[in-house]
């Protein structure tokens, strides 16, 4: 297992600190009066990028909608460490139905709201990449094409964890879970197109679809705003490091969410209506083993022996996400600032 | 309101009665005229504010209709065969939420061999999903079983499906009396659910309940059904006020000095009426019973109405393989010791004659009836399949193996 040194400050980060920014600019975890969404107590596992990603996405819907905020939960680990009957960690309305039917009970909730008139209180669905890609994807993609007003958010942690870190259609190539094990030369998760559901949700040129990470909170609270502020389908696809699948230290979540990031294997970016209209550029790219390396789930990558024709193959997905998105050269996408 | 009207429009007319405020909804036959009228209401604006939503699969409109009843929407939708069993899951989840969602299924059959004809496959298979079923006898009743449905369902926080014969009832245009909307109205008060998603004060709903607590959950889900045995009788009456119609859990045909009394569901009770009277007229004594509610089912009642009986015959429209009744083990409990025997028939939409039920009857009367008897089986085909199968086992489907060896085929 990877080493763990404490620091201080967070390192790595370009991020300004809350202290230095205008009161209005400052994050809304910040705040005293935060909602508090997922609140304390629940039983996530320590470092769990879901539940700090839930947390932030919440807090910052109820601050946009002036805490009027109804949420449906597909079936998953944020659905299970939050509600253990009798208890339950949500501070905002919420309903658990099933594991692939949650963007469409979040359509239903908001068509009552429509019908009575209620169209203030706002619609969240939320769920796992299982959830979301494979089980919950023909639910998901009718919601899209109606354009029904729900913003969906997916917490991507790239495989089914709670039912013990087997693949999903957003496992990465390469990378053992319990069903793509690594034996013999079979190197983990095969090598394929994966299902890539925020371009998959702007080819329904649905108003807006972004992705975000756990690394930048501060993305991820404008982003949440921004969806907020627009109406009809929206999706937001966030990355969140899972250390119990991923083999990572639970100290390492937002750093790797970073490098995950930074290696440009996971590009950050914004679109509506099916046009990508701001990207989130790599400040200061580092190789895609950077990123593995800390993760034991690539492990076969570098022992016995390093793979690099695989680290290779990893390496050309990000070189194309690169390209693809203009995370380097385009810097003159700029990135949308949050009005305050 | 009386007119001649068909029974998928006579059903939507009643739903639109009782002021539903979200319809999602997937096409599949027989089930599409009812969801096709109240589309074309909630266009119109005649269903104002009601939201009409076009899902993309049956699975997704009982979804839908999940987060809109939880929400505090009157929520209602209908489908048959494929359909209910695409919806298996949510089914469950929505009668272990407590959600009085409405649901018409026009029964018809489970393939495969697809099929898209009546019989009633679709619906038991789903018995034991925490929805209460009722099962309609014509149109008419059809029409008063929604209405009553949504106060029975809201009153005691249970979804309802009401099961009419597809085509046989759904396509057949008849006349129906509808009630004014006055009256249901007045029958049916505004949906005011206990607990709703409402910011004003948040609750968390469809939490995990472990060991500690599971059973009790279960249990009172079974007391939760039986109540509807209990309140049945009160709202049927208030009911009759408005439409001069009384609708029963269980309803006896000729029954009090019947030694024979044959148990069914839905439609065929017309047809068996009709050959009872026959065979009254000639000095036979049957009877019929007619169950309105299989689940839950009304035991005690049933029991009162097979009290004089020495012979029961359950007529049913599906077939549980390897066992043959479904409807027999609950008609059994109701009156352990007394004969009863299954008649499976109509299914897949094969008619139900008056003839073959005569022929029937005149057999258990004279105790020539088997144990299970499958009624107008074609011997000859089916012998010949398990002829062919017996010397020669290998996997194959039934419908195509029946067509290949008609063809002369010899592998």
């Amino acid at each position: 297992m990877n080493g763990q040194r404490t620091f201080f400050y967070q390192v790595g980060t370009f991020a300004v600190g809350n202290r230095l920014l205008d009161p209005a600019m400052r994050a809304g975890q910040a705040d005293p009066d935060r909602a508090n969404a997922l609140t304390s107590g629940h039983r996530a596992c320590q470092g769990c990028g879901e539940a700090l990603g839930a947390r932030y996405v919440l807090d910052a819907a109820m601050r946009a909608t002036g805490g009027k905020l109804v949420v449906v939960n597909a079936t998953g680990c944020l659905e299970v460490f939050s509600t253990p009957y009798p208890e339950t960690s949500w501070r905002v309305p919420w309903l658990h139905s099933l594991f692939g039917n949650a963007p469409a009970v979040a359509a239903g909730a908001a068509a009552t709201l429509r019908a009575q008139g209620r169209d203030d209180v706002r619609v969240i669905g939320q769920g796992g990449d299982g959830g979301t890609v494979d089980i919950g994807f023909g639910c998901l993609s009718g919601m899209f094409e109606r354009n029904d007003d729900v913003l969906f958010v997916c917490y991507d942690n790239e495989a089914y964890m709670n039912t013990g870190v087997q693949r999903s259609g957003a496992t990465p190539p390469a990378a053992r879970t319990a069903t793509t094990p690594v034996v013999g030369d079979r190197s983990g998760n095969r090598f394929g197109q994966g299902k890539d559901l925020p371009v998959i949700a702007m080819a329904h040129r649905i108003p807006y679809v972004a992705t975000a990470t756990v690394a930048d909170l501060r993305d991820l609270e404008a982003k949440v705003a921004h969806a907020m502020s627009l109406h009809g389908a929206r999706y937001l696809h966030v990355l969140v490091p899972c250390p119990l699948g991923w083999g990572t230290a639970s100290g390492d979540t937002v750093r790797v969410a970073r490098l995950a990031v930074e290696s440009g294997l996971f590009p950050v970016f914004e679109a509506e209506h099916g046009e990508v209209t701001a990207v989130r550029p790599i400040r200061r790219r580092v190789p895609v083993a950077d990123y593995l390396r800390l993760q034991t789930r690539y492990r076969h990558l570098f022992t016995p022996t390093r793979c690099d024709d695989v680290l290779d193959a990893i390496g050309a997905v990000a070189e194309d996400n690169i390209r693809r998105y203009g995370l380097i050269e385009h810097r003159d996408v700029e990135h949308r600032e949050v009005s305050p | 309101m009386r007119s001649q009207i068909e029974g998928s429009r006579a059903v939507a007319e009643a739903v639109a009665l009782c002021r539903p405020q979200v319809i999602p909804a997937y096409p599949i036959s027989p089930q599409t005229h009812i969801v096709e009228a109240l589309s074309e209401r909630v266009a119109s604006g005649a269903l104002h504010p009601c939201v009409f939503i076009n899902a993309e699969s049956e699975f997704g409109a009982m979804s839908l209709a999940i987060g809109a009843c939880a929400t505090g929407g009157r929520s209602y939708t209908a489908t048959a065969s494929q359909g209910l069993l695409f919806m298996a899951e949510a089914l469950y989840n929505a009668a272990g939420l407590g959600l009085p969602i409405v649901m018409t299924v026009a029964n018809r059959a489970i393939g495969a061999p697809i099929n898209i004809w009546n019989d009633h496959s679709d619906a038991m298979s789903q018995r034991d999903s925490g929805w209460v079923q009722l099962y309609a006898e014509s149109n008419q009743e059809a029409v008063d079983l929604h209405v009553l449905a949504f106060r029975l369902a809201e009153e005691l926080s249970l979804p309802v499906m009401v099961c009419m014969d597809g085509f046989v009832l759904t396509h057949a245009v008849e006349p129906v009396d509808l009630p004014d909307q006055a009256g249901v109205d007045a029958f049916l008060p505004p949906f005011r659910p206990r607990q709703v998603l409402d910011p004003v004060a948040p609750v968390s709903i469809g939490a995990m309940v472990g060991p500690e607590a599971f059973t009790e959950v279960r249990y009172l889900a079974h007391v939760r059904q039986l109540e509807v045995l209990d309140r049945l009788p009160d709202l049927a009456g208030e009911l009759a006020a408005l439409t001069g119609r009384r609708i029963s859990a269980v309803t006896p045909y000729r029954c009090d000095d019947a030694d024979t009394v044959v148990v069914a569901l839905g439609s065929v009770l017309g047809t068996l009426k009709d050959t009872v009277d026959e065979l009254r007229d000639e000095g036979l004594p049957v009877g019929v019973v007619g169950v309105t509610a299989f689940r839950p089912f009304p035991v005690r009642a049933v029991a009162a109405a097979l009290a004089g009986a020495r012979r029961v015959v359950v007529l049913e429209r599906a077939l549980a393989a390897g066992v043959g009744g479904i409807v027999t083990a609950d008609v059994r409990a109701a009156r352990p010791g007394v004969a009863c025997r299954t008649v499976v028939a109509g299914l897949g939409g094969r008619p139900v004659t008056r003839a073959s039920l005569r022929a029937m009857l005149l057999d258990a009367v004279a105790d020539r009836l088997e144990p299970l008897t499958f009624l107008d089986l074609n011997r000859e085909v089916v012998d010949r399949e398990l002829a062919r199968a017996a010397a020669t086992r290998r996997s194959g489907p039934a419908a195509e193996n029946i067509l290949h060896d008609l063809a002369g085929g010899g592998r």
